[in-house]
């Protein structure tokens, strides 16, 4: 530690041990994190660090190891310990109750005494304190579930200081976010830490560990292997780091060659349980050869677009077209539509797509499982489908190549491999990519890009629809905005920018936005 | 976050239930001490009277043969991820069927009748799981609560057919005529009565039930729809298709029960005949591991409790059949609804084994 030896850190961690069945989480961690500063905490799916850090947090208790909050050896038994200690945590998914105000929602657990009146006119008092002293301006009487995302973030952030929090952890906050909301979220950190609170960002985008951290540590399988000051590393280091070799930040690809249209889809509709309706009026063409991208933050109608045109969601108004067949009027089901080309890699993978506790041989035949390559009359043909699936497996090096083990015991990396393998190699005319690459491990994610492109190249036509930005701008020749259940706007990837994509994705229609 | 920790099969399978058997039976050995009797003498007259002769494991497999039938129907229902309570209601009224048969045309040539009475047992059967079935995939109403309720309406609607319409004229006892003798069933030989051609016909369905299940696209299609239905929807398998079927199929299997019941043993139809093996068959699935394998050998293990037990209430005084049904509770106790207790100390002593012989074992599963 180089900084302010004076004073003792803010939080170490010394040995840290964690075990999780045959799972070695954490490896004998130790970590200081200076006083006063915004420490990112960076690593791939399953490296280990939301396991550290809920065990910060109280959640789990660590096998070995001790924790020191200022320099005292501080037990963490739950996360009441840790909010005592001034540890406070920021979930990814938000721990408020939706139908309270703002204000209520702080106070919740922290009422001071039995008359609630009198509790809430003290903490109001003190919030707007806060409020002024940090730049927090949030409508503390306001439903929560009123508020923009961001704003709700800011409530959890508010929360956290009122109740004493010194030390701040915030799991993957840009998840939710539009860039413009993330950008605002990284101005408010410096100035918690400007005031001298400290922040721990857990985070896998190496773009806001760049833009917001003073130090960064790198974890990979359970294990510290790096920790440096950002200003010394670049972008390019740190995934290194993270993956233990050289990898490709960009996607390769030559220009698309865009053919006849091979889907269509016409005022699609679709109307939650409550009746709200969570996609509307979406009109678009897919075209042989192409990538569409559609970006968005996360719950603006994405999900619902893509079950609509898999067949998993009747459309309560529109029309898909698709092979001279009109899908919707004649309520083709998804077994239906895969016969006639069209293959889907669902977002939620593990919800959707595949069935953890089966053999990863019957997860690669899942909707194909009727086709006669995999049957002799009416048995299965095992040693077809044992074959098939070695195949597969070869031919997208998952790992380990065993066609018997439960599926649920390969990485998200490998089983995301399978899926992709199983729904390109039925060699489909369109295929629906939803978070190709979410909880995929950065060697995995190269792998599966070039394998969309390739597929784009022999002439399929693809959608992909992501959150991460990033992603989006790699892969796509041409993107859909979508906002509030609607597509908001079309951009080419050519003029597509950050900033342009963020200001879509927050609403502000297209010719706004140019 | 603790993942499930696999076993090898042989720990499985086998130890396992060999575990929860024993720690019922010590648990019962207690009970009978406490009364005043040897537990190694009550255990003694218990195996004795289940295995010690060709005449007393004809019975245990007589009994085992109603278990097998309700094993499999609880079996079939759990894999497409359905809990079928109802299998005492759908054998009742597949007994219905079968003993129709039976009556109308058991003076017919037997290699007529038996598939006859097969086809009307497991009609009657499918016929009675349907309604629940509907109602749960069109309705949504749990078909716990509904196969639940049909096992009353099964036994009110038996008890009026019995008391009204088919009883024997001029007879007080609420049962049938008795069947033609063309239609018993053949007598299994060296066992003797009241083991019949039904414990064979037990084991090629259960045969048939693990080929369906494992070996065909329908199978697996229903294991998809009962493991996670959102992925059944994505593949295009529909969940409610699955639901019918697959009750349609379990109602099939409890209604076979007729054919060992009355066809072997009763050879007219009675009021109560399946005698609670329709909730036995749920035991004897949940310790069976829902294989047609386990189920066999568990309704193997639960007849020879029902046998061995009349013969330890018969020989000791003090242990009253309500203490053999206590036995047998302490069974299912152990084998079903604690099923897992001592599945967590064997998983860490397993993986200690596996550390020790070979360290690097420790990490073969990466995390997510």
């Amino acid at each position: 530690m180089n900084s302010a030896p004076a004073s003792s850190p803010a939080l170490e961690l010394r040995g840290i041990d964690k075990r999780f069945g045959t799972v070695h989480a954490n490896r004998r961690i130790s970590l200081t994190i200076a006083r006063g500063s915004i420490h990112g905490l960076i690593g791939e799916n399953g490296a280990g660090k939301s396991t550290l850090m809920n065990i910060v947090y109280g959640f789990y208790p660590a096998d070995a190891g001790e924790i020191l909050v200022g320099g005292r050896r501080v037990d963490v038994g739950s996360p009441q310990d840790a909010i005592a200690a001034g540890i406070d945590m920021v979930h990814q998914h938000f721990m408020l109750v939706e139908n309270f105000t703002v204000l209520e929602n702080i106070v919740l657990g922290a009422e001071g005494g039995w008359q609630l009146a009198a509790g809430l006119a003290r903490a109001r008092a003190r919030l707007e304190a806060l409020a002024r002293d940090y730049g927090l301006e949030v409508p503390l009487d306001a439903v929560v579930s009123t508020l923009p995302v961001g704003l709700q973030q800011r409530v959890e952030i508010l929360k956290a200081l009122h109740r004493g929090a010194e030390i701040l952890i915030l799991d993957e906050p840009t998840a939710v976010l539009t860039p413009q909301e993330a950008d605002q979220l990284f101005r408010l950190l410096g100035r918690l830490r400007d005031q001298g609170k400290t922040v721990i960002l857990v985070t896998h985008k190496l773009r806001e560990i760049m833009a917001v951290t003073d130090r960064v540590t790198v974890m990979r399988q359970g294990s510290i292997v790096a920790e440096v000051a950002t200003r010394d590393t670049s972008p390019r280091d740190l995934a290194e780091k993270m993956v233990g070799r050289a990898v490709l930040l960009r996607v390769e690809k030559g220009p698309a060659r865009p053919g006849e249209v091979v889907l269509a889809a016409r005022g699609l509709e679709v109307r939650d349980r409550r009746q709200v309706a969570r996609l509307k009026n979406v009109s678009f063409q897919l075209r042989a050869g192409e990538i569409v991208g559609i970006a968005g933050v996360a719950g603006n109608g994405q999900s619902e677009l893509l079950a609509a045109l898999a067949g998993t969601l009747a459309p309560s108004r529109g029309e898909i077209e698709l092979a001279g067949h009109e899908l919707v009027r004649e309520r083709l089901d998804a077994r239906a539509r895969r016969a006639l080309g069209l293959a889907h890699v669902p977002e939620d993978r593990l919800h959707d797509g595949m069935i953890g506790g089966f053999a990863a041989e019957d997860n690669a035949i899942l909707g194909y499982h009727d086709r006669a390559a995999y049957n002799r009359g009416a048995l299965q043909d095992r040693r077809a489908i044992t074959a098939d699936c070695e195949r597969k497996m070869t031919g997208y090096d998952v790992r380990p190549p065993r066609p018997r083990l439960p599926l649920a015991s390969f990485s998200g990396g490998n089983q995301q491999k399978l899926v992709l393998a199983r729904e390109i190699e039925a060699a489909p005319r369109v295929l629906l990519v939803g978070q190709p690459t979410r909880g995929v491990d950065i060697g995995a994610i190269e792998f599966i890009h070039r394998r969309l492109v390739a597929l784009r190249d022999a002439g399929c036509a693809v959608l992909v629809v992501s959150v991460e930005l990033d992603e989006i701008l790699g892969l796509a020749d041409r993107i859909l905005v979508m906002a509030g259940g609607e597509v908001i706007g079309e951009v080419p990837r050519a003029e597509a920018t950050e900033e342009r994509l963020g200001l879509m994705m927050a609403g502000v229609r297209g010719e706004g936005a140019a | 976050m603790t993942e499930p920790g696999r076993l090898p099969k042989w720990v499985d399978y086998g130890l396992l239930p060999a575990l929860n058997l024993l720690a019922a039976l010590l648990l019962a050995g207690g009970i009978i001490r406490l009364m005043g009797e040897s537990p190694v003498a009550a255990l003694k007259l218990l195996a004795d009277g289940a295995g010690g002769s060709p005449e007393s494991i004809g019975y245990t497999l007589y009994y085992a043969t109603n278990f097998i039938f309700t094993g499999l129907a609880v079996a079939v229902a759990y894999h497409a991820g359905l809990f079928n309570i109802g299998a005492e209601g759908q054998a009742y009224i597949g007994g219905l069927g079968t003993g129709l048969v039976c009556l109308a045309v058991g003076h017919w040539p037997f290699w007529i009748v038996l598939p006859l009475a097969i086809l009307a047992g497991a009609a009657g059967g499918a016929a009675w799981a349907f309604v629940p079935a509907w109602l749960q995939a069109r309705r949504g109403s749990h078909i716990v609560i509904t196969t639940i309720m049909f096992n009353f309406i099964a036994s009110a609607l038996m008890t009026y057919l019995l008391v009204n319409v088919l009883i024997r004229p001029g007879q007080q006892s609420p049962e049938t005529r008795e069947f033609a003798a063309a239609s018993f069933m053949p007598v299994l030989p060296f066992f003797g009565a009241p083991l019949n051609l039904a414990f064979v016909v037990a084991l090629g369905v259960a045969a048939l039930v693990w080929i369906f299940i494992w070996r065909t696209r329908w199978g697996y299609a229903w294991r998809v729809a009962g493991a996670n239905p959102s992925a059944a929807v994505y593949a295009g398998i529909h969940p409610d298709r699955v639901t019918l079927g697959a009750m349609l199929l379990s109602g099939a299997l409890a209604g076979l029960l007729g054919l060992n019941e009355l066809m072997g043993a009763q050879h007219r139809i009675l009021l109560d005949f399946p005698g609670g093996a329709g909730f036995v068959g749920i035991a004897v699935a949940l310790m069976g591991r829902n294989h047609p394998v386990g189920i066999v050998a568990s309704a193997i293990l639960f007849g020879a409790l029902v046998q061995g037990g009349s013969q330890l209430s018969f020989d000791m005084p003090r242990v009253n059949r309500d203490m053999v049904v206590v036995i047998q509770g302490l069974v299912i106790l152990f084998c079903g609804a604690l099923e897992h207790m001592f599945r967590a100390p064997l998983v860490a002593w397993y993986r200690r084994r596996l550390e020790q012989s070979n360290p690097q074992s420790a990490i073969r599963n990466p995390q997510s």
